[in-house]
């Protein structure tokens, strides 16, 4: 049966637009119009102006890539839950937190005890394990006991859930360890600047990006070369004709919160070799919603997507407010920080509504 | 059905006629509370208890704790009982929290708010309902300014054992100008009332001094890269970096500004949001020669309270306002001891406002943040007791606090301890 199909022309304030055209299209063509001129004037006028010096630029480059490998890797704990189950899991930010917290306790014994000095890339190792541990144990039982139960229940159930879960494991670690502000030790070796002509990079810097890679590629090759992530693909992709396939879905559920919830700790511990203050029970909020918004970045539910959401929101807001609103002459640029951060969220999706590598979902998967 | 109606008659006719004997023996403005013999004397708190800066409550809680302790949780023969409310860091929070403790006729006085926000909602409910409030930590110079055109909120019942900003950016000015040398000024704050009202004041009193500010500007709380603000700072470096903020945003600019070119000279200073312990151990060497500028909270009656805390709790206060909170329910049960009066039936009763007169006429009180003086308006702490103090290797390496004393305005340099 064939349908015509009538070309109706759309008008914007009794202006014809042309053809397939509707005034959303015109609007958002307009926002990315602006956003983009107002990022390339703001740009000229700080490069212009000279502010700031190349090796400065880069400086912050690298802080940023450092800041961005931390998103990352707890951006593949929403990626990965999202992918499997479609839901956001909110509480995540606060498994970061559970293993950061209860770490830093062990951190500071090996420092005493001069473990740290002696066998620090040993004592670094241990120190990630256990905090993956940590944060694994509070996933899995996160999953256990606040999402299995409603696993068929409408998709706002669990998102709630998911933020009553954050708030019940944040406070639950303040009973635990207190309100007061820990730091993680800082390690001799991580000091010092890596050198290549009048470039330097502080080795802390570059040993966060670097382990943070070596977890991701870790991360890839187990979902695309292993048996349990072929499990967990087939899953994502169709749950029902994975059961039919003989794939415990059950076990793959649990397995993908517990590989979230270990990278998640993992990065507790990098984050505190990187950034070693700040250590309390409210530690995993904003980087949580940080994550978030780099998983949305990357395409949600796309691994790769989520390194590459992580590590340009990192970038962004490193250099975002110097480079941008400096040159537009606004005051407290700094303070606008999670304004570019989100401008850039923003002016991806309008670009690209998948995020940047995210695919089209089928009607099934959305 | 009748019995019940005659039981009900006879209750209301008992209820009405004692509350006329208790109105005709209280001749107080403001209300009476009437402690029967048995009856606990009540005093509340509204701190904030929950939320990132659930610290700065429970730091003033344990002040408050270690007070009633000293006096083996007695006043007037009787227990002491403690309400408390959260009243988080938001003007929601101070209402609730106000409404809560004055549904409570019983509460005498309450200790709190936490922060500004919270007290200047929670403020008109305390002080309609005749109550009165003393915040161990609110320092915006609007809570005890009484002219409304320029941004005054107080109202009788308001005191305050924190320093007003006012009184603390001046002399910190002072401080940077004459004794520093400083001419070049860079101020950061965190977007909160506080931090920005005392930079703001700060670089004010800076400026007319004749010092030059080069940079104002501001980060979130939740930043941990401050890289960026930093860099930005350093295309013109000041001689003076003033970063009134608290944990853990403080720590960060401590300990990631010495990896910025050209700040190396640059002095660091702070305030009382900062004067906490885990602070100086937490930031590592970046705090090494930091000045911080806020309470003269020294000497051997501060240490002794320390030493009970930590008896009591284990660990080093997690805030700064602790002390604070010890002077301000001092001021209370001393003020409530003082104007109560025995009935010959052993009840004590307390006049409102009696209380709110012998609060407000507190004079050369000797407490640990200093000697303490009422004002007409309820500004309790006086510019002598705000002191300079400079963070050393034994804050940095071993967690020793409080750090050395190194200035005051009253004596000026105080070399044997530098």
């Amino acid at each position: 049966m064939t349908q015509t199909r009538t070309v109706s022309r759309n008008k914007l304030f009794g202006i014809p637009l042309p053809a397939g055209h509707t005034g959303v299209d015109l609007i958002i063509s307009a926002l990315r119009i602006i956003i983009v001129a107002l990022i390339i004037i703001g740009a000229g006028n700080t490069l212009l102006e000279g502010r700031f010096t190349f090796e400065q630029w880069l400086a912050l480059l690298f802080a940023g890539l450092a800041q961005g490998s931390i998103y990352a890797l707890i951006a593949l704990g929403y990626t990965l839950v999202y992918g499997i189950l479609r839901m956001i899991n909110f509480a995540h930010g606060d498994v970061f937190m559970a293993g950061a917290f209860t770490t830093v306790f062990l951190a500071n014994s090996f420092r005493q005890s001069g473990f740290l000095d002696s066998q620090p890339l040993l004592a670094i190792l241990i120190l990630m394990g256990f905090a993956a541990l940590v944060s694994m144990t509070v996933a899995v039982l996160l999953e256990r006991i606040a999402y299995r139960p409603l696993r068929n229940a409408p998709r706002l159930v669990p998102l709630i859930t998911a933020i009553g879960a954050s708030f019940f494991i944040q406070y639950t670690f303040r009973g635990l360890f207190g309100s007061g502000f820990k730091a993680y030790p800082t390690v001799a070796f991580l000091r010092g600047t890596f050198s290549v002509g009048s470039i330097n990079v502080p080795i802390a810097q570059l040993f966060v990006f670097v382990s943070a890679i070596v977890l991701m590629i870790c991360l890839y090759w187990l979902v695309e070369r292993t048996r349990i992530g072929k499990a967990m693909r087939s899953v994502s992709e169709d749950k029902e004709v994975a059961t039919l396939m003989g794939v415990n879905i059950d076990l793959i559920i649990v397995f993908t919160f517990a590989i979230g919830g270990a990278l998640a700790g993992a990065a507790g511990v990098i984050n505190g070799l990187f950034r070693p203050q700040g250590v309390n029970f409210f530690m995993g909020f904003f980087p949580g919603i940080k994550a978030f918004t780099a998983a949305v970045l990357g395409g949600i539910g796309n691994i790769p997507g989520a390194m590459l959401g992580g590590m340009f929101l990192g970038v962004i807001e490193a250099i975002g407010p110097n480079l941008v609103l400096n040159g537009l002459g606004i005051p407290s640029a700094n303070q606008l920080k999670d304004v570019i951060a989100f401008t850039m969220l923003v002016l991806v999706l309008i670009f690209r509504p998948q995020g940047i590598l995210g695919e089209r979902l089928s009607a099934e998967k959305a | 059905m009748n019995a019940l109606r005659l039981i009900v008659l006879l209750a209301v006719t008992f209820m009405v006629g004692t509350a006329q004997a208790q109105e005709s023996e209280c001749d107080d403005e403001r209300g009476c509370v009437l402690i029967g013999p048995d009856e606990p004397v009540t005093i509340g708190y509204m701190l904030v208890t929950s939320g990132a800066i659930a610290f700065l409550g429970e730091d003033s809680l344990g002040g408050i704790e270690l007070a009633l302790d000293a006096r083996g949780n007695e006043l007037l023969g009787r227990e002491i009982e403690l309400l408390g409310e959260d009243s988080l860091c938001t003007p929601e929070g101070g209402q609730t929290a106000a409404e809560n403790l004055v549904a409570d006729e019983q509460v005498l006085g309450v200790i709190g708010t936490s922060c500004s926000s919270a007290a200047v909602a929670a403020l008109p409910i305390i002080s309609r309902a005749g109550y009165v409030m003393i915040s161990p930590s609110n320092t915006t110079p609007g809570l005890t300014e009484e002219k409304r055109d320029i941004g005054g909120v107080w109202q009788p019942g308001y005191f305050r054992t924190s320093q007003n900003d006012l009184l603390l950016g001046e002399v910190t000015a002072q401080f940077a100008i004459e004794e520093l040398g400083a001419r070049t000024l860079a101020t950061i704050h965190d977007g909160s009332v506080y931090a920005e009202n005392l930079q703001r004041v700060m670089a004010e009193r800076f400026v007319e001094s004749g010092g030059e500010l080069l940079y104002a500007g501001s980060i979130n709380v939740g930043d941990t890269d401050m890289t960026a603000i930093l860099t930005d700072i350093a295309a013109e470096p000041p001689d003076i970096l003033y970063f009134p903020i608290f944990e853990p945003e403080g720590s960060f600019i401590a300990a990631q500004i010495r990896s910025i070119a050209g700040l190396e000279e640059t002095q660091l200073m702070s305030a009382g949001g900062l004067m906490v312990a885990s602070f100086p151990f937490n930031s590592g060497e970046g705090a090494l020669g930091m000045l911080l500028s806020g309470p003269a909270v020294a000497g051997d009656d501060y240490r002794a309270f320390l030493a009970d805390w930590v008896e009591k709790y284990g660990s080093s206060p997690p805030g700064s306002y602790h002390a604070h909170a010890f002077d301000a329910t001092n001021i209370l049960l001393d003020a409530i001891e003082a104007i109560a009066v025995e009935n010959s039936n052993g009840d004590v009763l307390i006049g409102r406002g009696r209380l709110l007169d012998a609060i407000t006429a507190t004079s050369g009180f000797d407490g640990i943040t200093g000697s303490l003086q009422c004002s007409p308006t309820g500004d309790c702490a006086t510019g002598e007791a705000i002191g300079v103090f400079e963070i050393g290797e034994n804050e940095v390496n071993e967690g020793h606090w409080p750090p050395g004393l190194i200035w005051t305005p009253a004596t000026g340099a105080l070399v044997e301890d530098m």
